[in-house]
């Protein structure tokens, strides 16, 4: 099984570099140029936008060139990018950390139930958990019915003060390019705190990643009649 | 590379040139001389000094290094936001190239480019956005791709939400691998 996997991973690949059996993928650090890592639940996301028409985005990451291209370009979404990263930035700058609960709580201008799919990418790992907890709310109402919202957890714990921009290579393929950041990932969220922060949710898919990054897909009930 | 083509045009102001010619433009330039300068070709430059508060509108490329206030329409042209100029207005061109600032609406024809340190924040409608590594942005892109479907061979779509079932080679839950 495992060799049909990196089968299949080697087979997805366009020539850059990529974690392997062979070489053991080392988490991305500040001094890593950039590095690509295989996806199980890009293209999964992907497809869950794919029913809709001009589906909404809401990436929570720093805008990526190449990603707006892709969702906007090739798959026809409407994209909204909030930099979440950089609001932490902010307060820990201005050491209002304790604030961020409230601000992340009313950060969104959307109407709730109209966004179709969400990109938290790993911002919840540097959250405290009450800030983890208010994002995961507001994230979780934004959502459509049926709304799909990808995040990523880190289970290696680091104190190195970066932050992790994913690029989309290809639906099978992530580049993670790191930059500073003013605060280390918080800890490593177990299976059951996320699953707790995403109450509202139903986790559809989980990937433990060789990256030492589990990948979670996220999706909205629909209601009961 | 372009080269002044003094001969042209003289610096008085013909009819069709935005910075002369908007409908509702109340501009205070601080340094009157520096304002417009013509190139060989149509295009137009604001220079840095310049403020523009109203409505700005021609046919030419234009270039803006100054501050803009109000709404830039240029629906036919080129318009290039130097690394100085710093616009809050409504924007509508054929493309917009973004070195300076700009905060509000961004709509274009064709394409609109955001270069390295560009700064956008609002919201921008174009079928073609380009992002640099180390510009900023703020907003939505809509790409208005009305009535085109993303061709299938870009992905392999699952039509079916998980909600409804997983094909048998994928079950639910964690899985590990890769």
């Amino acid at each position: 099984m495992a060799e049909t996997t990196r089968s299949l991973t080697e087979l997805f690949g366009f020539g850059s570099r990529r974690a392997t059996d062979a070489e053991p993928a080392a988490e991305p650090v500040a001094s890593a140029v950039e590095s690509s890592y295989p996806t199980k639940a890009l293209h999964k996301f992907i497809a869950s936008l794919q029913g809709n028409d001009n589906p909404l985005l809401l990436d929570l990451g720093p805008v990526v060139g190449s990603n707006v291209t892709f969702f906007g370009e090739q798959l026809g979404c409407r994209l909204r990018v909030e930099d979440i990263a950089k609001d932490i930035d902010r307060h820990v700058k201005d050491g209002t950390l304790e604030q961020l609960p409230e601000f992340l709580a009313r950060r969104f201008t959307q109407i709730p139930g109209t966004v179709d799919g969400v990109l938290c990418w790993d911002l919840l790992d540097y959250l405290d958990r009450p800030a983890a907890q208010a994002l995961a709310t507001a994230l979780s109402a934004l959502l459509k019915p049926e709304g799909c919202l990808l995040g990523l957890f880190s289970t290696a714990e680091s104190r190195e003060a970066v932050y992790t921009k994913y690029v989309i290579v290809d639906e099978s393929t992530l580049r993670y390019r790191t930059y500073p950041a003013s605060r280390p990932r918080q800890r490593s969220l177990l299976n059951g705190d996320i699953i707790k922060l995403f109450k509202d949710l139903r986790v559809t898919d989980s990937f433990l990643m060789k990256s030492k990054v589990r990948e979670m897909l996220f999706r909205k009930p629909a209601p009961r009649n | 590379m372009w080269k002044r083509d003094e001969s042209v045009k003289p610096a008085a102001p013909p009819a069709s040139s935005p910075a002369a010619a908007p409908s509702a433009l109340a501009a205070s330039t601080p340094a009157a001389s520096e304002p417009r300068v013509h190139l060989g070709r149509d295009m137009v430059n604001i220079g840095k000094s310049v403020v523009i508060k109203g409505e700005l509108s021609g046919s030419e490329d234009l270039t803006i290094e100054g501050h803009v206030e109000g709404r830039i329409d240029l629906k036919d042209n080129v318009l290039t936001i130097g690394p100085n100029g710093k616009i809050k207005a409504e924007v509508f061109a054929k493309s917009v190239v973004v070195l300076g600032e700009v905060t509000g609406n961004v709509t274009a024809s064709e394409k609109v480019d955001i270069r390295d340190n560009g700064s956008v924040d609002g919201d921008i409608a174009s079928p073609r956005v380009a992002i640099a590594e180390g510009a900023h942005f703020r907003g939505s892109v809509d790409m208005q791709r009305a009535g085109t479907k993303p061709s299938q061979s870009q992905s392999q779509p699952q039509q079916k939400p998980a909600s409804q079932g997983q094909p048998p080679s994928q079950p639910q839950g964690q899985k590990v691998g890769v």
